[in-house]
């Protein structure tokens, strides 16, 4: 497999998860409707999600994104770590955005948050004792608020989002440069696009747990 | 001016190196950078040392050769400048400057500061090139090229080689240089036929001479001399893409 | 010896077209077994190479540089020139032909000039179908700048950097036959000897740079395009491992040296700033297309350029030459500018230079334009002075930039030893005694693509029954026996001085003596001084390190010592020369406006030199007269 084959599986995964992002973000703005009506409509999505043949299929699609993009990621850091060079005083960094050289840490914190997250939630409602609300939905809401009530993780979540915002404004404008686009006009759109896009999305679930902790306390 | 060196020594390529320092006085500002390891030289000569070994020949920016890391960073504090048009004006008296050569995976030390950038030359002997022997060319105003087209062409080919894009990457990718030459040749209405395989062979060849992947630092463009475009890479992206994936083969 | 050039019958315009009718072929099942030595990778030598692979000979490439791509054509800017006429302004090959004859002031061969002419058509399509990036217009049709000593536009541009442009196509030519295994590529190796076997050459010997061991390569027949020596000044316009070893140590097995005086020193370089200066940068001549040249009319002027009021201002070639104003050719641009500067009007610190002044151009063309046509020039010298050239103008002085002696061939470009040619600027043949701009890419392509490939073969068509060359031959052991002495006793002299320190002193004295003026007592002088300076080279010269590793001082210290060689033998030919002509100007054969004198009753001819076989000898003088059949010399005149 050579290079570019692997950054291919780079770009589609990360793009699919940057697509992913968004369903997800709009899904959980309900989180921010009044505390009973948020109740309501976000067990009902949730109780739509897992019943549905075609979302379980996206799901499955979803984790093998993870998985490869983080497989290739340690991959390709592995070969490059051994390509590059390296100075006893290195001032490269000069040249190039911090962000865009430290994508191996930004990931790592990002698949570390994950795990936190999937474990929060996804194992509580998939594994977990989890009570029904009056509509006869598995109440996730309440875990959700529930756990938001924790400072440290309300904390640990703010952090991740902004690890995720900067991964994702290097990783859209890269990725999509990497399946081929070079025209210099959309390049500088996407370029837009996709900081605009990290930022709305990152900084809108950001606002979820601190407005949680906020209103519920 | 007075200057603190700390350069690069290193016998042969199996050797081990290190860092050497030297002092050296009477630094004129007017002195480019390789003059002033010339004064270096002179003065290591004199003192029966041996002199450091450099790369440089036409020192005015063109031929690739010359190219040393300069206080960490490929030819120096000048952005888009080789080093022989680097000039001590844009050092400090008593500053110590440390000067190590290229360095990659891609491009071994041979001696001092001076690396092998032979996987270049396999690079394009790779593919690199249009396939038209001695004699086969039609007139030439018979492929019109758009000004535009024959201007962006240009800018992916005046690239020199030097291999500054591999050493301040942190990957070691040579994506940029590779691409340049992938993306004029691609622009060309007279090089359009071998685009495919080019792209396919030139992409395989600079796998095998161990530079990593490109990561879209974007380092590269800053520290080019001649301010190659990263936009090259997403065209030899695309050029791959289009070879690998879109073209039906027989 | 009698020299023939072998010029085929016939009138000019069908000279070479008769001469490649009549030629002997090489059947392609026979080239693979025939060898053939390239030295030198630029225009000339990868152009060759390349297309002799092509044909199928089995191709061995040599460079001193790390990779082909660098040789010192790369650093050509403005252009080549090409007969295409697609300004349709009155250019044909036959005028292009009279304009190099004349650029060369009648000291050139009239049927090797109109060959150079007739197929620098051809040049442009390969260049193009290679994908050089030539200039264009927005039509999508090629386009043509003007250029120094001619009155059409016939030079083809990639911006400033044509010759980088051209190179990489040949370069690439190159590699893709080095990708096919028909040429194997030697970079980092530097020719030391040639080796002559039965009168013929049969191979050479090299050194790997990188680990100091000498190799022995034979050949059917061996091409030197190694360039030229103007670097033999110290400070010139070349790269720094320029050199004229590979043509001298040939000419020491028997190939005669043409012209070696002849050299052209280029107006439009960067002037010294100091002592520790290594090479002086050029600016292209295409500048001269905007810009103007000027110094100011008064002495001890010490207001800036900007302040000087236009009044005040001396556009001298526009004075003296009305009809080609900033255009005039090289040699008497670079004249005129010393005129100026030796009577006081330099400008600079060192006084030394003169006004390049673009703000005419930029009132009526505006930035922008100036600024694509150019820009890389522009920021280039912002980069080495710190001054931006858009605002005020740029100060160039003279510096020496091209050999157009070399070694001496004949028409078939092969020198006076069978098997051994010359190609590019390594041979003497078409610039005559000064080379138009925009020429010099020219003649080194035309060289390698059209001519020699068809020469060679001529040459090579008898040579199958030689079978294969051995390199055990004794011809082979004793070149490598001298040349390895020769490397060991420079390194065991341990004296006090650096290899540079000589060779800036014989830059200076043959920059003083053998430069832009030359006169007769000064010559005998420059003559003796390089001896003793020699001498002292040989007794006090430190050359530190060892032979069996990479060592650039090493390699400094052997081209140095051929380059005292090649400048005495420069002085002798510019002593011998008793008029001016050309790059060649002797002060004591002027007019009294201080015009070249050129005297065709005595010496139209060219000087070919030969080795007398001992070192310090006298240099002994060959004449090939030349004979003017379609054009007759006149005077030229620029004005």
């Amino acid at each position: 497999m050579n290079t570019q084959i692997r950054k291919i599986i780079m770009a589609c995964t990360g793009l699919f998860l940057c697509f992913f992002l968004l369903i997800h973000f709009l899904g959980n703005t309900q989180l921010f409707l009044a505390p009973e009506e948020a109740r309501k409509s976000f067990n009902m999505y949730s109780s739509f999600l897992t019943g549905n043949i075609f979302v379980k299929l996206v799901s499955y699609v979803l984790y093998l994104s993870i998985i490869l993009h983080a497989i290739y990621a340690l991959i390709i850091s592995t070969i490059n770590r051994k390509a590059g060079g390296h100075y006893s005083t290195d001032n490269r960094g000069r040249s190039s955005k911090w962000y865009s050289r430290n994508m191996g840490i930004l990931g790592t914190i990002i698949l570390i948050f994950i795990v936190l997250h999937f474990q929060n939630f996804w194992y509580v409602y998939k594994f977990g004792s989890i009570g029904l609300d009056p509509w006869g939905h598995k109440d996730l809401y309440t875990v959700v608020v529930t756990a938001f009530q924790q400072g440290w993780l309300v904390i640990v979540y703010v952090i991740a989002m902004a690890a995720l915002a900067y991964h994702l404004i290097q990783g859209i404008s890269s990725g999509i440069r990497t399946l081929g686009l070079f025209h210099p006009k959309f390049v500088r759109w996407i370029n837009i696009f996709g900081m605009v896009y990290a930022i709305a999305i990152c900084v809108g679930f950001a606002l979820m747990p601190i407005y949680i902790y906020f209103t519920h306390n | 001016m007075k200057l603190y060196l700390k350069i690069w020594r290193q016998k042969d390529r199996v050797s081990e190196g290190k860092l050497v320092e030297y002092t050296l006085d009477n630094v004129n500002t007017h002195m480019s950078f390789l003059e002033m390891l010339d004064t270096l030289n002179n003065q290591l000569i004199t003192n029966n040392e041996e002199p450091v070994e450099f790369d440089h020949d036409c020192r005015e920016g063109i031929c690739g050769q010359c190219g040393v890391v300069i206080n960490g960073i490929a030819h120096g504090p000048l952005k888009n400048t080789t080093t022989c048009q680097l000039h001590m004006r844009e050092f400090k008296d008593n500053e110590t400057i440390l000067i190590e050569p290229f360095r990659a995976a891609g491009f071994p030390v041979k001696k001092d500061l001076k690396v092998d950038r032979g996987a270049f030359d396999r690079i394009i002997s790779s593919g690199g090139y249009v396939s038209v022997n001695t004699g086969q060319a039609p007139e030439a105003n018979t492929i019109p090229v758009g000004h535009e087209t024959a201007e962006a062409a240009f800018d992916s080919a005046a690239c020199i080689g030097c291999g500054a894009c591999v050493a301040t990457c942190k990957n070691g990718s040579a994506a940029l240089f590779t691409s340049a030459k992938i993306t004029q040749l691609a622009l060309l209405p007279q090089a359009k036929e071998e685009r495919d395989q080019r792209a396919l062979k030139m992409i395989a060849q600079m796998d095998k001479e161990q530079f990593g992947h490109c990561s879209n630092t974007e380092a590269c463009e800053v520290e080019c001399p001649q301010g190659i475009s990263v936009l090259n890479i997403a065209r030899m992206n695309y050029e791959y893409n289009r070879a690998s994936f879109l073209k039906f083969k027989k | 010896m009698k020299l023939d050039a072998k010029i085929p019958q016939g009138p000019l315009e069908e000279k070479w077209s008769n001469y490649k009718k009549t030629a002997r072929l090489v059947n392609p099942a026979n080239r693979k077994k025939l060898d053939v030595i390239v030295v030198g990778t630029g225009l000339a030598g990868a152009s060759l190479a390349a297309s002799m692979g092509e044909l199928g000979y089995n191709v061995k490439a040599f460079c001193f540089q790390d990779s082909p791509r660098r040789a010192h054509s790369v650093a050509a800017q403005g252009g080549v020139n090409a007969a295409k006429n697609y300004k349709n302004d009155g250019d044909s090959v036959y005028r292009m032909f009279v304009d190099t004859l004349k650029g060369g002031d009648f000291r050139a061969r009239e049927a090797n000039v109109y060959r150079l002419a007739e197929c620098s058509v051809n040049l442009i399509d390969q260049a193009v179908a290679q994908g050089v990036p030539f200039g264009r217009e927005y039509a999508g049709y090629l386009n043509n700048r003007s250029f120094g000593g001619v009155q059409v536009s016939r030079t083809f541009y990639a911006r400033g950097q044509t010759g980088q442009q051209l190179l990489l196509g040949t370069y690439q030519a190159l590699m893709r036959q080095v990708d096919k295994g028909s040429v194997q590529l030697y970079s980092s190796h530097e020719m030391l000897d040639l080796v002559v076997i039965d009168g013929k050459a049969r191979g050479i010997i090299a050194r790997n740079l990188e680990t100091g061991e000498l190799e022995r390569h034979a050949a059917h027949t061996v091409v030197l395009a190694t360039g030229g020596f103007g670097k033999i000044y110290y400070l010139s316009t070349l790269a720094m491992g320029c050199n004229g070893s590979a043509i001298w140590r040939a000419h020491k097995k028997g190939a005669y040296f043409a012209s070696p005086s002849w050299t052209q020193i280029h107006p439009t370089s960067l002037p010294q700033s100091g002592d520790y200066q290594s090479k002086l940068t050029l600016m292209s001549e295409s500048l001269r297309n905007d810009g103007r040249i000027w110094v100011p009319k008064n002495l001890e002027e010490t207001r800036l350029a900007n302040d000087i009021p236009e009044e005040e201002r001396d556009y001298y070639l526009e004075r003296r030459y009305p009809a080609f104003g900033n255009l005039a050719p090289r040699d008497i641009s670079s004249r005129a500018a010393k005129e100026r500067i030796d009577a006081g009007h330099g400008i600079g610190a060192l006084k030394n230079a003169v006004y390049l002044d673009f703000s005419k151009a930029i009132r009526e063309q505006g930035q922008a334009k100036i600024a694509e046509k150019y820009g890389n020039l522009f920021n280039m010298y912002e980069k080495i002075t710190g001054i931006n050239a858009y605002k005020e103008p740029m100060m160039i002085s003279p510096a020496a930039h091209f050999s157009m002696g070399g070694l001496w061939v004949d028409y078939e470009l092969m020198t006076t030893i069978p098997g051994l040619f010359a190609l590019g600027e390594a041979n003497f043949a078409d610039h005559g005694a000064n080379r138009l701009g925009a020429n010099s890419l020219l003649q080194a392509s035309v060289d390698g693509y059209f001519i020699a490939p068809y020469t060679i073969a001529n040459y090579l068509s008898d040579q199958i029954k030689v079978g294969k060359i051995s390199t055990q031959d004794v011809a082979f052991e004793v070149a490598e026996k001298e040349a390895h002495e020769k490397l060991h006793h420079l390194l065991t002299i341990k004296g006090k001085y650096t290899v540079d320190y000589f060779h800036k002193k014989l830059g200076k004295l043959l920059y003083d003596y053998c430069g832009l003026a030359r006169n007769k007592e000064g010559l005998e002088f420059a003559i003796k001084e390089i001896k003793k300076l020699k001498e002292e080279f040989y007794t006090d010269v430190n050359v530190t390190g060892t032979a069996g590793a990479m060592n650039a001082e090493l390699e400094k210290a052997g081209r140095v010592a051929d380059y005292f060689e090649i400048g005495i033998l420069m002085c002798y030919d510019a002593l011998t020369r008793d008029e001016s002509c050309g790059a060649h100007f002797r002060e004591e054969y002027q007019t009294e406006e201080g015009e070249a004198q050129r005297n065709d009753e005595q010496f139209q001819f060219i000087s070919a030199w030969e080795w007398p076989g001992m070192v310090d000898s006298e240099p002994i003088l060959n004449k090939e007269d030349l004979t003017f059949e379609f054009v007759q010399p006149t005077i030229r005149s620029y004005k």
